[in-house]
């Protein structure tokens, strides 16, 4: 929805508002805060911090990402593909047969399955990552807030999703300036 | 620049700041992204020239190697393998520090780490290309290296997997791949602060296109912490086999002086000792360039010189077991090789190594020593050197003279020899000087995370607390902002 949007009625509609964004000058601050905004029974909202907040995650309710399986199985693939691999390769497709070495023996495979294994768990572990943060995302309305800069340097932020079932604007934000916010503001889209 | 505070004493009623200077979360941001922010310096200009030129000889080399064929080498029969391996493995070696210190130091939750780490990852990265390198042309036919690789062709041939030369393209292959993720993995996040801090609308689009719109929310460091710790985990034993990897090139030989089972741990040591040893030249200098004294400080100066020290004594103690591995093996031509190798034609090589690697980090006992930043830059130019001779005296010594006398033949490196191993540093500092001009040199969400301020310690309330009595609400839905008195702060 964009500013210039119009209702049936012809009123230039505002701008839809996407959450409610709230900075806290410390972690103490922005840990107590979440702690309240949880309480509270919010579902749909999130602290955004220059560097992780160690201890937030239970505060938060975040539940341990499911990234470390997603892991193992690819290391598994690539061990078992490495494997496959050097055998297809040395011992089906084209037997090289060297001073009357067996044509297959596991031991001399075992470096390069290693390294396969390796390779694809730590490409999961990277891409995974990326991909269960739904990252790159290059569009995000709290890039327009000039406060938010600071969020990747040296404040603390919780941005409230109005999309939440809980959300109405007045107490919201009554929450956060009772929690300590240094500023609140709304996030249009 | 001047300032340079002595944090190094050990008391164990406080743990020692590992940041100095009193500095908060902003001056750390601002001191970090100064360095890539600020007009470019004329010392990094004339850095940058030098290094330039010396690519450009590293390409005339590489175009006068390709056109005419090995031969402009000194390489020889029966030495085969000179500069071109004594290169790629010394600068393969250089880049196990940076995987150390970020994943082996992280998963030991070793803090001090956060300092370094980010430009001993990208020296990593740099000094991987330097090694690639060297065995991508000196194969002879550079246009036939894509035979290294499990490609299906059209002479439907398949590499030989029970080489260990091929082993070694696995290893480095997977070691660059996952040292670059591990780096850029690290580097998102500070990426979306430079972004956030960009001024033009060029350095937005670039470091807003390669932070991928991070925006530090905690679900999302949940996340990256985890795969950041799975990276750790992977890296760690793929460090280790990297080094073991390129010594099974020697070890697996029937050659006299190569063919030994200490070969994996001591190359491994060796790297670490090499590389540990280039991230001091490179930290001790760039922390004065650009005024990180308070990240950098004497006490990580100090944890460095005493790895270098440790890994010192590991590799000293290799060299000592060869000696004795070849006598009590009863082999006479394991034996020679070692005689050979301190008495014979390159016995200079040898004592040079010896003095570099075995005397020279002795003088890391001291404390003295350890806490004047120029000596401990010495120590660890000279153990850089003494890495490179150290590769030298195994590669070169144990070819020239194996089993049969009448094989026997010496080696001289030639100009070309020479000038592309000084044409690679040009490589590796140009990477260098570009990375530390346009991207965060220290880790800086990392640092912060480390900092007393990071665990709800507030140690003044000063500014902050005077900031949060004028809340400023703004509501602009509304139209207008209105502010709301916030006098119902609880404690």
């Amino acid at each position: 929805m964009k500013k210039t949007a119009t209702t049936p009625s012809g009123a230039v509609e505002a701008p839809k508002v996407i959450g409610l964004l709230a900075e806290f000058a410390t972690v103490t601050d922005v840990i107590e805060a979440a702690r309240r905004v949880r309480s509270a029974g919010y579902s749909r909202w999130d602290v955004h911090s220059p560097f992780p907040i160690h201890g937030i995650d239970p505060v938060m309710g975040i539940r341990p990402t499911r990234l470390p399986w997603l892991v193992l199985t690819a290391g598994l693939i690539g061990l078992v593909g490495g494997i496959a691999l050097q055998w297809f390769a040395n011992a089906e497709s084209y037997p090289f047969l060297i001073s009357g070495k067996p044509i297959w023996s596991l031991p001399a495979n075992i470096p390069v399955a290693f390294e396969t294994t390796i390779l694809c768990a730590a490409l999961t572990a990277v891409f995974g990552m990326l991909g269960l943060n739904r990252l790159p995302t290059h569009y995000n309305p709290l890039f327009r807030s000039e406060r938010f800069r600071r969020a990747t340097s040296d404040r603390f932020f919780i941005l409230v999703d109005a999309s939440d079932q809980q959300f109405e604007i007045h107490r919201t934000m009554l929450l956060f300036t009772d929690a300590g916010a240094i500023a609140v503001e709304t996030v249009e889209d | 620049m001047a300032r340079d505070i002595d944090n190094t004493a050990e008391d164990p009623r406080r743990r020692a700041p590992l940041v100095l200077g009193g500095r908060d979360f902003t001056s750390v941001t601002d001191c970090v992204c100064a360095v890539a922010e600020r007009p470019t310096t004329l010392a990094w200009k004339i850095a940058f020239a030098g290094s330039l030129s010396l690519l450009a000889v590293l390409g005339v080399c590489l175009a006068y190697l390709i056109s005419t064929g090995v031969g402009v080498w000194g390489n020889n029969q029966p030495v085969g393998w000179a500069f071109d391996i004594v290169n790629f493995v010394f600068w393969v070696g250089i880049g196990h520090a940076g995987t150390l210190i970020s994943a082996v130091l992280f998963l030991f939750r070793q803090n001090w780490r956060t300092g370094i780490n980010r430009f001993a990852e990208a020296m990593t990265i740099f000094a991987v290309v330097c090694a690639a390198m060297f065995p991508g042309v000196h194969v002879g036919r550079v246009w036939l290296a894509y035979w290294l690789f499990p490609i299906p062709n059209q002479m439907g041939m398949w590499p030989n997997f029970r080489s260990p030369l091929l082993w070694d393209v696995f290893a480095v292959g997977t070691y660059a791949t996952v040292s670059l993720l591990f780096w850029y993995v690290g580097l998102i996040p500070d990426l979306a602060t430079l972004r956030d801090r960009a001024t033009s609308r060029s350095k937005q689009f670039l470091y807003g296109l390669f932070a991928l719109g991070w925006t530090g929310s905690s679900r999302a460091w949940h996340r990256f912490e985890r795969a950041y710790l799975l990276l750790a985990a992977l890296a760690t034993p793929l460090v280790l086999s990297v080094h073991s990897v390129v010594s099974f090139d020697f070890a697996t030989s029937q050659v006299p002086g190569w063919h030994t089972t200490i070969f994996p741990p001591y190359f491994v040591a060796g790297a670490i000792f090499g590389g540990f040893a280039m991230v001091l030249n490179l930290a001790i200098p760039a922390r004065e360039l650009f005024g990180l004294n308070d990240i950098i400080t004497r006490r990580h100066i100090d944890n460095m010189a005493r790895v270098l020290l440790g890994t010192g004594l590991i590799v000293s103690y290799a060299y000592a077991t060869e000696f004795w591995t070849a006598w009590y093996s009863a082999n006479d031509a394991e034996q020679f090789a070692f005689l050979n190798r301190a008495f014979g034609p390159f016995a200079w090589a040898f004592w040079t190594m010896i003095f570099c690697n075995v005397v020279a980090p002795q003088f890391l006992w001291s404390k003295r020593v350890r806490s004047n930043v120029w000596a401990v830059f010495g120590v660890a130019l000279l153990a850089n050197i003494g890495m490179w001779f150290e590769r030298f005296v195994i590669i070169v010594t144990s070819l020239a003279r194996d089993h049969l006398p009448s094989s026997w033949w010496g080696f001289v490196p030639t100009a070309v020899d020479l000038l592309t191993l000084a044409g690679s540093f040009g490589l590796f500092f140009t990477l260098f000087l570009l990375f530390c001009r346009y991207l965060p040199v220290v880790a800086m969400a990392e640092v912060k995370s480390i900092m007393p301020q990071a665990h709800g310690h507030d140690p003044e309330p000063s500014t902050e607390s005077a900031v949060a009595g004028s809340t400023a609400v703004t509501i602009h839905s509304a139209g207008q902002s209105r502010s709301i008195p916030t006098g119902a702060v609880t404690a």
